[in-house]
């Protein structure tokens, strides 16, 4: 299915783009019965445990996970960036195994933004999103003038081409997450993971992060998976939407068919409806406290 | 957008080696015997080009007997400890991090002096003893600051300071039960200084000191995006676990090889570094070398001042960088650093 993609800064330069593919969206990322299981302790009993979940995402796809707190969200996305190997199954992207991936190639397939730490020293935005050629580098990965072109080249990409000299500690919460944005595009990784990136963002930063990830799947050929909370934005961004709840993937396919009424409200334990837009897209609607 | 070039590196080293240089002069001129500086330059000329006839011998006791071994012990000594302070806050992601006010400088002095008890006259096996004490202390204190499985920047501090006084105490009461044996003064561990001619050929000081200096240069792209934080480093591809190991290792050992041959001075590791990343930004690419090179200036200029402001009585080196760094230290304790 194709989504509307609305708005964005569709002018800038589309230098940051994933190789080239045939005419077809390729298959670009396979979750086959992954799970996985946290331990205190490698004889103690498992914390948390993240069923077999399985789903799979093509090129210029927009995926969401929806979930409430602590439904598995998080460790789906560790398993996804290969920073965790399944306790069985596969994660496969452009049909290599994550895990089996040494460092610097995931991090050329695969880019992740999360919430930052705090700098420990200040940097320039620039400097910042430079950072994400590293994975392209040689030896003490000095920058060539392509890395600069390309980090500039992100900046554009996200509308934040005038804050290239700032202090990354001077930029409000909005120019912040764009910037991360931005490194992660340097990276020009095939595979985007988000993890809760509109957490800290008003409903309009949202509106625009969203809009943006949209286009920049569609211009870059990009897969783009987002964690969030956010139903409605989910509902008119993405292709395809993996629900999960206490650590078991309860769906994964199009909004349209995830978005039940039934299932959604045990989920998120809240009274909602769900209506059905126009677009074919569905969109949830709280109908007030649970008596 | 004006990323750092190899050639941008060179020419600022460069620079800082002119600087070097001129300290050098300055302290070969500087004593109870003066030199003038035509006379030292002269005298450096010749001694370099073997031609020792040309040179007068009293010239040539004072500059190659007395103070140009000094100044070259003060160079190794300053560009390890800063090169090591450096090392010290990527790693621990602590601003205020170095060897010194991580007890490391003390846990070298304690390895030092039992050695010097146990196996005297076993060559080398004083800096060893010190990198052992350097490393030991380091994953203590690396354990001592961990809160919740998360390095917490205080607690990293406090546990320091802890194990700096605790390991300080074992120093004294060592030096005050067996006062009768040869393990030089109980200031030249605490404090440091230079006077005492070190019991190891500077010239195998120097290659440990370059290769371990230069181990973590390779590693400083890395250590740039440990900086911003472990996950992402680990996210952009970084191989954190060696990087951190590789850095631990070789931080302990500059701290061990310059507190086995000066005892335990104070605050270079932490001067010097906030000094250059003001001058130079925070790249260690460029942060490393100036590190290494802004510490000899500065352990020369010190020694200087130490052996010449109260002549002919000499202040202990430590004494001199403590007075420069603590107030630093506060200040930096107080503001975040650009």
């Amino acid at each position: 299915m194709n989504a509307s993609a609305s708005g964005g800064d569709s002018a800038a330069p589309v230098v940051v783009a994933a190789p080239a593919s045939s005419k077809s969206p390729a298959l670009r990322l396979k979750v086959e019965q992954a799970s996985y299981a946290y331990a205190a302790t490698d004889r103690s009993a498992p914390k948390f445990t993240l069923g077999p979940v399985s789903f799979e995402a093509r090129e210029r796809e927009v995926v969401a996970v929806l979930g409430p707190n602590a439904s598995g969200k998080s460790t789906l996305l560790r398993l996804l960036a290969g920073m965790a190997k399944p306790l069985s199954g596969r994660v496969e992207v452009n049909g290599e195994e994550v895990s089996s991936l040494d460092a610097r190639t995931r991090a050329q397939r695969i880019a992740l933004v999360q919430q930052e730490s705090e700098l420990l020293f200040a940097l320039r935005v620039w400097e910042y999103v430079l950072q994400g050629r590293y994975p392209h580098g040689k030896r003490l990965r000095f920058e060539s003038d392509e890395d600069c072109l390309l980090a500039g080249n992100a900046l554009a990409q996200v509308g934040a081409d005038t804050l290239r000299d700032r202090w990354m500690d001077e930029l409000s919460g909005g120019e912040k997450q764009r910037v991360i944005l931005a490194r992660a595009l340097a990276q020009q990784p095939s595979l985007l993971l988000l993890d809760e990136p509109t957490q800290h963002l008003d409903i309009g930063g949202k509106l625009e992060l969203l809009r943006r990830l949209r286009c920049l799947a569609d211009e870059n050929r990009y897969t783009v998976l987002v964690v969030t909370h956010e139903l409605n934005l989910a509902a008119e961004f993405s292709d395809r939407i993996v629900l999960l709840h206490k650590g078991k993937c309860l769906r994964a396919g199009p909004p349209a068919e995830v978005y039940e009424r039934e299932l959604l409200a045990e989920v998120f334990e809240a009274p909602l409806e769900v209506e059905m837009r126009a677009n074919g897209r569905p969109r949830v609607v709280l109908t007030g406290t649970r008596e | 957008m004006r990323p750092l070039t190899p050639r941008r590196v060179l020419g600022i080293c460069a620079l800082l080696f002119a600087v070097l240089f001129a300290a050098v002069v300055i302290s070969l001129r500087m004593g109870a015997y003066p030199i003038a500086v035509s006379d030292i330059v002269t005298t450096l000329i010749n001694g370099t080009l073997g031609r020792r006839d040309q040179i007068p011998s009293e010239f040539w006791l004072v500059i190659f007997g007395l103070r140009l071994p000094r100044i070259a012990l003060g160079i190794l000594v300053g560009a390890s400890l800063a090169t090591s302070g450096a090392g010290f806050q990527a790693l621990l992601r602590n601003p205020l991090a170095e060897p010194y006010v991580l007890g490391v400088s003390s846990g070298a002095a304690l390895g030092a002096i039992l050695s010097l008890i146990f196996a005297p006259h076993a060559p080398g096996a004083i800096q060893i003893a010190a990198f052992i004490g350097a490393g030991a202390t380091i994953t203590v204190v690396y354990f001592l600051g961990r809160r919740g499985g998360q390095l917490d920047s205080p607690t990293l501090l406090l546990g320091g300071i802890v194990a700096a006084s605790f390991l300080s105490a074992a120093i004294i009461f060592l030096m005050t039960t067996l006062s009768g044996r040869d393990l030089r003064g109980m200031a030249f561990w605490l404090m440091g200084d230079l006077a005492s001619a070190p019991l190891i050929d500077l010239r195998w000081l120097y290659l440990a000191m370059l290769i371990a200096a230069g181990a973590i240069y390779s590693a400083s792209s890395d250590l740039n995006l440990i900086l911003t934080g472990e996950k992402e480093a680990r996210h952009l591809g970084v191989n954190v676990d060696r990087v951190k190991l590789v850095v631990y290792i070789s931080a302990s050992v500059l701290t061990g090889l310059a507190v086995s041959v000066s005892g335990a001075i104070g605050y270079v590791g932490l001067l010097v570094p906030h000094v250059m990343r003001m001058l130079f930004g925070t790249d260690y690419r460029v942060l490393i070398p100036t590190s290494a090179i802004g510490g000899a200036i500065l352990i020369v200029l010190a020694d200087t001042l130490a052996r010449t402001i109260v002549a002919p009585t000499e202040l202990p080196v430590g004494a001199m960088t403590a007075l420069a760094g603590a107030p630093v230290f506060i200040y930096l304790m107080r503001r975040r650093v650009r």
